[in-house]
């Protein structure tokens, strides 16, 4: 963040802390979404370094911020003004530029010795399998026979339940996985965690996306002659 | 993150001949429904960088998740 002015260290930070929490953003014009009036939730604000009016921060925030639109506000609290000069996500989930992250480089590379010298270990660093995006999004694991249906569209039915994450609320996203760890889909709770536990029957997630190929699991469920 | 516990519905053995564990995925499989973490370099659009894996890699679908500037985020290959 580059400040417009001088401002002195303790301002800067009882600021910084006053923007941890929930905040009020409307996305800025040029954006992909709506623009309404959001609630985003800042968990944490670092004050890293700072250079004169070259602040470094780390920001934890909920998906969605705008950073600089937080930069911009920011400065108008401090009062003299400020914007964002660079920015860089360190981490989204499980995905975080320390553990797993490859350049356009490493793409090229891996590719190569995998194609041309088939050497697959480098490739395997850098495609990881999908269920990495999703470590972070509460599970459901279903039986073997409840998963072409799934992949067909179908909701999830308590029955088919094996395990269940604790801590799920109805309309939560959840995450449908085989016993084998495969994302089958992506759904919305119908249920509490609970509840697809004890209940008997009924709907407990409602399927939004299917990232399965109907077929991978035979289909056991009965068809209309 | 949340720590999750799980709780147990019921118990029941996986069929070995359906479906495998995603750590088994050939590089084939990956190219299809795989996903890569990139570090974008400053410059060009998330939605460029997304252009050039496609020149890249031989994959029919590739689509970005979590648009940034000059930054990191994860590019999704289906």
């Amino acid at each position: 963040m580059k400040l417009h002015a001088d401002v002195g260290d303790r301002k800067l930070r009882a600021v910084l802390k006053e923007f941890q929490g929930p905040i009020y953003q409307r996305p800025p014009l040029r954006s992909a979404v709506k623009r309404v009036v959001r609630v985003r939730r800042i968990y944490k604000i670092d004050l890293l370094e700072r250079e004169g009016r070259y602040v470094l921060l780390r920001i934890w925030c909920e998906a969605g911020t705008y950073i600089r639109k937080l930069c911009h506000d920011i400065g108008e609290v401090l009062g003299v003004g400020a914007h964002m000069y660079e920015l860089r996500r360190i981490r989204a989930g499980s995905l975080s530029e320390r553990v797993n992250a490859s350049t356009l480089q490493d793409i090229i590379d891996s590719y190569v010795l995998w194609k041309e010298h088939g050497i697959e270990d480098y490739i395997r660093k850098v495609i990881l399998p999908m269920e990495i995006a999703i470590e972070h999004v509460p599970k459901v694991v279903i039986r073997d026979s409840a998963v072409d249906a799934i992949c067909h569209g179908a909701p999830l039915a308590v029955p088919g339940i094996l395990h269940v994450e604790t801590g799920i609320k109805v309309n939560d996203i959840v995450a449908i996985l085989t016993q084998k760890g495969e994302l089958v889909a992506i759904g919305k709770a119908r249920m509490r965690s609970e509840e697809m536990v004890s209940s008997r029957k009924g709907i407990a997630v409602k399927t939004m996306q299917v990232f399965m190929s109907p077929g991978t699991y035979p289909s056991l469920w009965k068809r209309k002659q | 993150m949340r720590k999750r516990e799980i709780l147990i519905r019921a118990e029941e053995e996986t069929d070995p001949r359906y479906g495998k564990p995603p750590s088994e995925r050939s590089i084939e499989e990956l190219l299809e429904t795989g996903v890569i973490n990139l570090d974008k370099p400053v410059g060009p659009s998330s939605h460029e960088v997304t252009a050039w894996i496609k020149k890249i890699l031989p994959v029919k679908k590739i689509a970005h998740a979590g648009t940034l500037e000059p930054s990191t985020r994860g590019v999704g290959l289906s």
